[in-house]
């Protein structure tokens, strides 16, 4: 399973990019190969207030439905267009073209708190 | 992510190797004899019923695919077998059974329904007729021992009730291309229809029947042969474009084409004629448990019935316990629903006021607070292109 070096990741399995003050966001390799077959994806609406542990967007597999997390306390900026027609770029590209939204971070030290690739490795027992 | 508003079905797909999803204490999965086949195939594993099942190996798609365009594999051996034998055999299951057994020729199957006696569905379950006095049962996995004991307290004298679930290792060879493979184990049965024939010197009953919509057989064979005639099929099948399926696949293509799952879609509160199943229950037959309930229902009238529907435009899928509305009023609740490879769209099973239930009939279901639109459709909601 991918895990990029330059990410920070949530035990839930979701990461982040940070770029100046906004952290984009998507689900890891190993999140999608467990779920498989993803055919919806629900984001937030630009302007949302989200913070870690709330549940804001919602990703479905043809089995199940999953809640997604917000890894930092901030404000939705922007949402990947391109995952309503073709939900299943969170399959094939998570790191990249499978991002799912886009976050203004109201306090960088937010990212302390996150696994970096090593520790997640870890977790997820690879 | 979140593992809890994961459904019941898949609970544990994230969770699986790692730690488990909280629930109350169950006592451990049981294991088919192919779990190592599984694990060799690197089949993701979960808990259904009781057992521990690859849900899928690939992806639920490429296996769903797999057994609508060539041939797929499903370990069912987690499903269960009884036998029934005696000169009172025939007449002791058409007093507990709904369809009528003496319709059945030697080697002939028929779908049927064990009800309490409120005409509650125990299980659905097909039941063949072996000899004369011979009869072979196989049902639902986590009804096994509920369906053994229910049989058992109702005994007949003369008659053998045994129920044989840990010695049969079951397959289900499914798909267009299944008759290619399966005719190398012999001269194939016709639709419903159970055979013996041998792989080397393992005996193995062939069914042509079915959980999928397209042609195939159910094997069932004794467990000690379970890797050998698994890995056969998979041999024979390499060059029809065969895959091992899961209970994902499995689930997708029984929901196009309609048939109900134990547990979702019937229950101990609903009876075969709410189910729409009221074709497989002869209630012209003098009696049988649940007889008298049905024929009340009939004359009172079904509240609700259980109906197909496909969602219009883009939508989230369907999914059990989905509230299902017309103006506003809630008419129904979903059992089933996900996504459907075939038809790329979203399709459920709901149980629905009758009002609501004609096929064209506009409903809206309920995700997370929002509504999206549904039609109710007829069965099948898939049909083989010609």
């Amino acid at each position: 399973m991918l895990v990029p070096d330059d990410l920070k990741y949530a035990e839930t399995h979701e990461w982040v990019r940070v770029e100046g003050d906004t952290g984009t966001v998507g689900i890891t390799d190993h999140a999608q190969a467990e779920l498989t077959d993803i055919v919806y994806v629900e984001l937030p609406k630009v302007g949302t207030s989200v913070a870690p542990k709330q549940a804001i967007a919602v990703v479905e597999s043809v089995k199940a439905a999953s809640d997604i997390y917000s890894p930092v306390n901030g404000e939705i900026t922007e949402t990947n267009p391109a995952l309503e027609g073709n939900p299943s770029l969170v399959n094939t590209d998570p790191y990249g073209a499978g991002w799912l939204f886009k976050v203004k971070l109201s306090d960088p030290k937010d990212l302390d708190a996150l696994k970096d690739a090593a520790a997640y490795k870890t977790q997820i027992g690879g | 992510m979140n593992t809890d508003t994961l459904s019941a079905f898949i609970r544990g797909v994230l969770a699986y190797g790692r730690s488990i999803v909280s629930e109350a204490p169950s006592p451990p999965l049981k294991q088919t004899p192919l779990l190592e086949e599984h694990l060799k195939l690197g089949a993701k594993m979960v808990s259904f019923g009781g057992w521990n099942m690859p849900v899928f190996y690939s992806s639920i798609l490429d296996e769903h695919q797999a057994v609508r365009n060539n041939v797929g594999v499903f370990d069912i051996s987690h499903m269960g077998e009884f036998e029934v034998s005696g000169p009172l055999a025939s007449s002791w299951l058409n007093s507990l059974l709904t369809n009528n057994i003496e319709k059945l020729a030697i080697g002939e199957g028929q779908y049927t329904f064990l009800l309490n006696d409120a005409g509650g569905v125990i299980d659905d379950l097909i039941v063949y007729r072996r000899a004369e006095t011979s009869f072979f049962m196989v049902v639902n996995a986590a009804k096994v021992e509920e369906n053994f004991r229910w049989m058992q307290r109702r005994i007949a004298s003369d008659v053998s009730l045994v129920n044989r679930s840990a010695q049969y290792a079951a397959l289900a060879v499914q798909g267009p291309k299944s008759a290619d493979l399966m005719s190398h184990f012999g001269e194939l049965p016709s639709h419903n229809h159970l055979v013996e024939l041998r792989f080397e010197e393992v005996p193995l009953f062939v069914a042509r029947t079915g959980y999928t919509g397209e042609d195939g057989c159910e094997i069932f064979y004794p467990v000690t042969a379970a890797a050998r005639v698994w890995n056969q099929v998979l041999e024979l099948g390499k060059s029809l474009g065969i895959r091992p399926c899961g209970l994902g696949a499995r689930d997708t293509l029984r929901m196009e084409v309609c048939y109900p799952l134990n547990g979702s879609d019937l229950s101990a509160d609903r009876t075969p004629l709410e189910a729409g199943l009221g074709f497989f229950v002869d209630l012209a037959k003098p009696d049988f448990v649940g007889r008298d309930a049905l024929l009340l229902q009939k004359q009172e009238g079904l509240k609700q019935r259980l109906v197909p529907i496909k969602t219009s435009g883009k939508t989230p899928p369907p999914r059990a316990h989905y509230g299902v509305f017309v103006d506003g009023l809630q008419i129904g609740e979903l059992t089933s629903g996900t996504q459907s490879p075939s038809l790329n769209t979203g399709i459920g099973l709901a149980y629905l006021d009758l009002a609501y239930t004609k096929p064209g009939q506009i409903v809206e279901f309920d995700v997370r607070g929002r509504k999206f639109p549904a039609t109710v459709e007829k069965k099948p909601l898939y049909k083989k292109p010609c």
